[in-house]
């Protein structure tokens, strides 16, 4: 498979209080078409900086990002984003907000419109086109997040945590409903979290990061089936791989809690 | 106490009934209208520093009938919105600027701040000095009084714009510069509206300042001459018509906001 996204000896250094921190050191790996990605990392330890840094939210303080061999340098539309924090736009409806990125484009009406029936059924929303953001659910907040992302059509989909935010029962259907509406569009997907179980269930391959200052400590192949349900978590395979990638973030969670400590 | 805290009302924030919201807002007007009888028909308050109820009701039908009060409320309604519109009109688009260019807040913020503190009644020889002693000297006074506060209440709220939903915009393929009007405006604008409704209200309180001198129309000059002649009942009639103008013009804001931002839910004003 050809390499989609390479992040090329990228860091990040902050200027806090007039000292420097170094969020990210020297961090390297590449991403193939159609691969889904799991970054797992103890908090503070730089993921969610890799993905701004992707997105173009954020500059690297050294190194080069590449999308199909060209350097980013700023945010474009080739790479969608979804957040943990709830970030529909509040005065759009549904469907606006899963239109937004079409309707910023100039495609014609019936495009969008095409496009908003074909994700509100993916994600189980009928009957809610037309609501505000302000009368949905944290998941189904999320849920219009990832569509809207993906109904631009974007290279590839960065998300941030996205269910870091939703209890444990809903952030289960979440991780299914990614992996099936993943499974039709087969999009090059980078998904960061904390949740070792998360990273194993939905991910391909993981990246394991070291806790402050971050940097990649493991590479895991997910060598689980393609397709995956909720029982899935259960089986003797699954536990195996939790295990060991759960033996890898431990450590790093523990330098992670006593870095944290003198800072409160 | 213990049965205090029972009460729902008693809760914080908790909602009431309708009815019951409506019935109190309703008795503290019967309740000042029952002092008031009880100072007057009660003989504890002399007429010239304070009229009976029904002495007001006749002045007013004086002042529509044969004074023409109609005639001052339009003079100054027309120059509380001419001056508030002006500000509007600038203080707005240059809130916005300020609230999302740290070049422009840098370059006005401590301009306007300065500004703010200093009376706009404090101007009034020097706007007649510049401006003459007709409609633009009252006009300047109003909006002397609201531009600044109102530019940098409209930099507070466009600041307050979260970051969040910048960012996730320029993700979508929002450019720099059209996240202006994609995300600022649609996010700032129900806090804009509201700045409005408060500094309206402002400008009212400027006009009878406005209209001490050397005016020969207006509710602040017929105020104004009252006082001269000693009129306690006009005084108290043109007082209590600003305060209906203003109610009015609160509630036309509370219901524009709620047709133009429905996805705020209902009361977001309030």
């Amino acid at each position: 498979m050809e390499n989609k996204l390479c992040i090329e000896n990228v860091s990040k250094v902050f200027l806090e209080k007039n000292a420097t921190v170094t969020a990210l050191q020297n961090t390297s790996f590449c991403v193939a078409e159609s691969e889904f990605v799991t970054i797992l990392g103890p908090s503070g330890c730089g993921k969610s900086t890799i993905l701004r840094i992707i997105a173009g939210l954020e500059e690297a303080s050294s190194g080069r990002v590449l999308l199909d061999g060209k350097e980013i340098k700023e945010p474009g539309k080739d790479r969608g984003m979804v957040f943990q924090a709830y970030t529909l736009f509040p005065w759009l409806t549904v469907e606006e907000n899963i239109a937004f990125g079409l309707n910023v484009a100039g495609r014609s009406r019936s495009d969008q419109q095409d496009a908003v029936k074909f994700y509100i059924e993916r994600i189980g929303l009928k009957g809610f086109e037309k609501a505000y953001p302000r009368k949905l659910s944290g998941g189904m907040k999320q849920r219009v997040a990832i569509a809207r992302a993906l109904a631009n059509d974007p290279e590839v989909l960065l998300m941030d945590e996205p269910f870091g935010a939703l209890d444990a029962q809903t952030r289960s259907v979440m991780q299914e409903l990614l992996l099936s509406v993943w499974d039709e569009s087969h999009k090059t997907i980078l998904f960061v979290t904390h949740d070792v179980e998360e990273a194993v269930f939905i991910g391909d391959t993981i990246y394991v990061m070291t806790a402050r200052p971050g940097k990649i400590k493991a590479r895991i192949a997910v060598d689980l089936p393609t397709k995956r349900t909720y029982d899935l978590k259960l089986t003797e395979q699954f536990l195996t791989i939790k295990r060991d990638v759960l033996e890898l973030i431990r450590e790093e969670a523990w330098k992670a809690a006593n870095a944290n400590l003198p800072e409160g | 106490m213990i049965l205090l805290a029972t009460q729902k009302w008693a809760t914080a924030k908790a909602e009431i009934a309708r009815p019951l919201y409506w019935s109190l807002a309703a008795a503290a007007f019967v309740l000042l209208l029952l002092v008031w009888s009880v100072l007057t028909y009660g003989g504890h308050v002399p007429p010239l520093f304070l009229p009976a109820p029904d002495e007001i009701v006749r002045a007013a039908g004086l002042l529509f009938g044969e004074f023409d009060l109609m005639q001052d409320i339009y003079a100054s309604v027309l120059r509380v919105t001419s001056g508030f519109l002006l500000a509007a009109v600038i203080g707005v688009p240059l809130g916005i600027m300020m609230g999302s260019l740290k070049v422009c807040e840098a370059f006005f913020e401590p301009f306007l701040g300065f500004i703010r503190y200093m009376p706009a009644s404090a101007f009034i020889p020097l706007f007649i000095l510049w401006l003459g002693i007709g409609e633009t000297e009252k006009i300047a006074v109003i909006f002397f009084g609201t531009f600044f506060q109102m530019t940098l209440m409209v930099m507070d709220v466009t600041k307050n714009v979260s970051q969040e939903l910048i960012d996730t915009s320029y993700t979508l393929g929002v450019s720099k510069r059209s996240v202006f009007w994609r995300i600022i405006l649609p996010a700032s604008l129900p806090g804009i509206v509201d700045t409005l409704r408060i500094t309206f209200g402002w400008a009212w309180t400027y006009l009878v300042v406005a209209e001490i001198v050397a005016a020969s129309s207006g509710l602040g000059y017929m105020i104004m001459q009252s006082q001269r002649f000693l009129k306690t009942s006009h005084i108290i009639v043109g007082i209590l018509v600003i305060g209906v103008i203003g109610i009015i013009i609160d509630l036309l804001f509370k219901w524009l906001y709620g047709r133009l931002f429905p996805w705020m839910g209902k009361g977001g004003a309030a």
